[in-house]
């Protein structure tokens, strides 16, 4: 799983020819670290489908406005540059899976 | 492809366990590490907040041995010691169970059927929500029910906590730290808030008090949040109030409703146990913590009802029908 910042963000996520997952955190955010773990298996699991990026939003604010966050842990699914998807809070792995699969495979 | 049926075990992917966890929390937790050092490979089913409620807290200052630990911390450390006890922890989520059959079958979101011997009910409880449609819609976008994961977003704005309890106040008084006003909402004249909280909540000038009112819409446009609609609990008058975030925190309810109609409960929802005991009406289904208990519902107290649990599978596995021995405890009235 990568990092992004405000400086990189448009390069790694928006200009990717994959869809990318993008989960906004932060170190305070206890859900946040308990979804960590599944979201390392799914990356490994889907990593020819997507690539899945983090954003510390702690760090990385103005990318909070940019997607009006109001609440984390929150993941979006940017295709072609364009986010079609979001999920709110924490989840299972069974729902993450079916998140992703609902909102990323086909063309 | 067929569908899987409750009442199939040949169906592809099923998972036997002598005792099946659901829920990880303290209780959860705790169930798992006796359970496991008492060589019952037990499994885990973390559900859909692992770690549960103390995920979304902040210091807590009464866990023994710790002056202050964060929650999601404590939780971190609980989940590793499962895990390195040899716990199998399941990120699934359960959404039927069958408790008429032997052994029991719990199944998970993804079709992951689980059988199991024994089952503790460790499901805990959850935020209880006004039930508004407005409010699922504007969920993670501006409704919020935990000030210490979003409070963050609203550094000099302007929010509302729903709500009179203890938790209500707390919450309001957390989100002081970054919005520039709180509002309280409550739909009556006076706080269930214990004395303190009150004393805090009043000293602080950035929290208004909106007495007697109720939310009765939540307002916004695509960016989220603008405003609620408020109704006065006494005379029905309507106004409105511009917030960019609203908090609710009008108690918990027992996770619960999978289980009904196979284990008693109380009117509110709570498992009916064996008084001095994890037993439910159900024999060789226990269950532990806020599921179960609505006078105490501490990490410590969970974490010692999830310890009691272990136990009693660990009995209720030898032949010991743990049922009969709360009874006869009861019955011989012996004193230690």
């Amino acid at each position: 799983m990568r990092n992004a910042t405000e400086q990189d963000f448009d390069e790694i996520v928006m200009k990717n020819a994959k869809p990318v997952l993008v989960d906004f955190w932060a170190p305070w955010c206890g859900p946040c670290k308990a979804l960590a773990p599944t979201l390392e298996e799914l990356a490994e699991e889907y990593a020819d489908e997507m690539d899945i990026v983090k954003v510390n939003i702690d760090e990385n604010p103005k990318l909070a406005e940019r997607f009006a966050v109001r609440g984390i842990p929150l993941l979006l699914i940017v295709k072609e540059g364009a986010e079609t998807a979001r999920a709110f809070g924490t989840m299972s792995r069974s729902r993450l899976d079916a998140f992703v699969d609902a909102n990323v495979g086909g063309a | 492809m067929r569908m899987p049926e409750v009442n199939d075990d040949s169906a592809s992917d099923i998972r036997h366990s002598k005792v099946l966890i659901i829920g990880s929390g303290p209780a959860g937790y705790t169930a798992g590490v006796y359970a496991a050092r008492a060589a019952l490979s037990p499994r885990l089913i973390e559900g859909p907040q692992p770690g549960g409620q103390l995920t979304i807290t902040t210091e807590v200052e009464n866990w023994p041995g710790d002056e202050s630990v964060l929650g999601p911390d404590l939780m971190a450390r609980m989940g590793e010691q499962v895990r390195k006890a040899g716990v199998d922890v399941v990120s699934d989520l359960i959404v039927e169970v069958d408790l008429t059959r032997t052994p029991f079958l719990a199944i998970g979101d993804g079709g992951t059927r689980y059988t199991a011997d024994t089952i503790v009910v460790t499901t805990g409880a959850s935020a209880r929500w006004l039930g508004l449609e407005s409010e699922t819609r504007f969920r993670g976008r501006g409704v919020s029910a935990c000030a210490t994961c979003d409070g963050f977003f609203y550094r000099g704005r302007v929010c509302a906590v729903v709500g009179g309890g203890n938790t209500a106040v707390e919450e309001a008084l957390y989100l002081t730290n970054f919005a520039e006003k709180v509002y309280l909402i409550h739909r009556r004249d006076t706080l269930r808030a214990d004395r303190t909280n009150q004393a805090r909540l009043h000293a602080n000038p950035k929290i208004e008090m909106i007495w007697n009112a109720e939310v009765a819409e939540v307002l916004g446009d695509d960016m989220g949040v603008t405003g609620v609609a408020l109704r006065d609990t006494r005379d029905g008058t309507a106004s409105e109030l511009a917030v960019h975030g609203l908090f609710v925190a009008i108690g918990h309810d027992p996770a619960t409703s999978l289980f009904k109609g196979q284990l008693h409960m109380d009117d509110e929802g709570y498992i009916l146990v064996t008084p001095g005991s994890t037993a439910t009406s159900v024999p060789g289904v226990f269950a532990a913590g806020d599921v179960q208990d609505k006078l105490f519902r501490q990490a410590v107290t969970s974490a010692g009802m999830g310890c009691m649990a272990a136990l009693e599978a660990e009995r209720y596995l030898a032949g010991h029908n743990t049922h009969a021995i709360a009874a006869e405890g009861a019955e011989s009235g012996t004193l230690v």
